[in-house]
């Protein structure tokens, strides 16, 4: 399916992140990275596996603290939030692991049961069934709604990921890695999958991944991550115009050159 | 006297691996101790999962029963008959059911019980976190506004906490009848008779003490557990660790609580 592309509200920056630093230790993963994320943009972080992209996408959740910078989602800065605040905000964030990260214990229904029954209060049998149905219709699993995550491919699992995620109508989705592991026919459906998302619940999202097709099919915007900052941002096609040695192998690879 | 050999490549390796094993253990001292304060802060503030803790007590008393029955039977037949020689030199037989009913009430129901819970339980509760640490399924339930931390951890703990002493209970009793068939076919004692010589020497405290001490178990089993699998790290290495450390440090733990509780209450007796 070809990308519409979306500029997005340019004025409106959803994610701001300014002289981001994280290290490890002795190893200095991000560098000071600067970055924005507008209103209704599909914002592709491309980069080599191990440059800090996965701990970008994990510093704008909350799940890593950054030694250094500013990281303002949804006009809160979440080094400065109280524990409750961040609850709060990561309710707008949807964040879909790389491996899924499907509750082992529980059946699809159950799975994506958790996060809404535990974030809106009051919410009745009727209407958790009727949530339930509508996003797993919108990934097209309605079927597995009795099964164990151990009995999904792992394109169904992705979706299924993506579906808990859109159960509480986020604002800003993160991926992260969407269609590592999987068969080019999958990869292909998950890259529509987000791009459907992207228009029928009109967010913003990062997409994190080192697959190119999946970056051309759903990115609105390209950052390219090298020595732990973003040293070439734009289209597609503005981001591969060039000769530099830490990039084109990337191209080529990709499109078999 | 500084020598020279105190200052060779090798002793200085060796003491900075001493230092760094010191450090290692009061940081995972401070960090158990944290820990703990948590699950005290979070357990018992709303909203509270009881369908989950009532689903975990039901998982730790299916998985602990059948072992635990067969143990208790066997224990309190096994002790029964090895007391038998010892006392029959003194024509004290008769005893039989005060010495067994002191030694399993007492210490050996809840020891026994503790130590194959902490098998079975605590391993398994170190592996379920263990590998839902390193799966990412605890970090996407932090992320969908959900506390793992009350939903895993206060659940589990709180389970074992209140199971533990139902099944130490029923492991006396199981033990009480193992006890009972041995002195039966032996003395032709009758189960009335057996019964009442049973509970004859026990007081209040020495149940409460039991009880108490069981509570503790059952803590400890839980909080090492969950401690061990939910901060458990590298990949499927970390997993096999995390049930490892669970079922280690909680019998290490279980032998300590018994010796300081034993202490504390002959002062009671």
């Amino acid at each position: 399916m070809e990308k519409k592309i979306v500029k997005g509200d340019h004025t409106n920056p959803v994610i701001s992140i300014r002289g981001l630093k994280k290290s490890f230790e002795d190893y200095h993963v991000l560098r000071g990275i600067d970055l924005d994320l507008y209103q209704g943009e599909n914002l592709v972080v491309l980069g080599r596996s191990g440059t800090g992209k996965s701990v970008l996408i994990k510093i704008i959740s909350g799940l890593l603290k950054a030694d250094e910078g500013d990281v303002e989602v949804l006009g809160s800065n979440i080094a400065h939030i109280t524990e409750e605040a961040l609850q709060a905000l990561r309710i707008r964030i949807g964040f879909s692991f790389q491996n899924s990260a499907l509750y082992d214990s529980m059946t699809v229904r159950k799975n994506l049961e958790f996060p809404l029954v535990r974030n809106r209060k009051g919410i009745t049998r009727k209407e958790i069934d009727t949530n339930v149905e509508t996003v797993l219709d919108a990934v097209g699993l309605l079927q597995t709604i009795n099964q164990m995550p151990s009995e999904l491919s792992g394109g169904q699992r992705k979706r299924i990921g993506i579906a808990r995620t859109l159960i509480l109508n986020p604002e800003i989705m993160l991926y992260d890695e969407p269609t590592a592991g999987l068969d080019p026919i999958t990869c292909i459906e998950i890259n529509d999958l987000i791009n459907e998302v992207q228009e029928r619940f009109n967010t913003s999202s990062i997409i994190i991944t080192h697959d190119l097709t999946c970056a051309k099919q759903t990115g609105d915007r390209i950052a390219m991550m090298l020595d732990g900052q973003f040293q070439r941002t734009g289209t597609f096609e503005e981001v591969f115009d060039t000769n530099d040695n830490r990039v084109k192998p990337f191209y080529d690879y990709n499109f078999i050159k | 006297m500084d020598t020279a050999a105190s200052s060779t490549p090798a002793v200085r390796k060796k003491k900075s691996k001493l230092w760094q094993t010191i450090t290692d253990f009061f940081v995972s001292l401070y960090n158990i101790n944290k820990f703990i304060l948590r699950f005290f802060r979070e357990a018992f503030m709303p909203p509270f999962e009881l369908k989950e803790v009532m689903r975990q007590c039901y998982e730790v008393g299916v998985r602990s029963f059948t072992l635990i029955t067969v143990t208790g039977f066997i224990v309190g037949l096994i002790f029964t008959k090895q007391s038998r020689p010892s006392l029959s030199q003194f024509g004290a037989t008769s005893w039989l059911p005060s010495l067994v009913s002191i030694a399993i009430m007492r210490a050996l129901a809840p020891l026994v019980t503790a130590l194959i819970a902490s098998g079975k339980v605590g391993s398994s509760i170190g592996a379920e976190l263990g590998s839902m640490r390193v799966t990412e399924q605890i970090d996407a339930m932090e992320v969908s506004g959900t506390k793992p931390f009350k939903f895993l951890v206060c659940t589990r703990v709180l389970a074992t906490t209140l199971t533990i002493p139902i099944l130490s209970t029923y492991t006396g009793f199981i033990a009480m009848f193992g006890g009972y068939l041995n002195v039966a076919q032996n003395e032709g004692t009758t189960w009335s008779t057996f019964i009442q010589e049973f509970f004859d020497p026990l007081t209040y405290t020495d149940f409460v003490a039991s009880l108490i001490k069981s509570i503790m178990f059952g803590f400890t089993i839980g909080i090492v557990g969950c401690y061990q699998g939910y901060n458990s790290a590298k990949g499927t290495e970390g997993v096999g660790k995390a049930a490892n450390g669970a079922v280690v440090t909680a019998m290490f733990l279980v032998f300590i609580e018994e010796v300081i509780i034993v202490q504390i209450t002959s002062w009671f007796r």
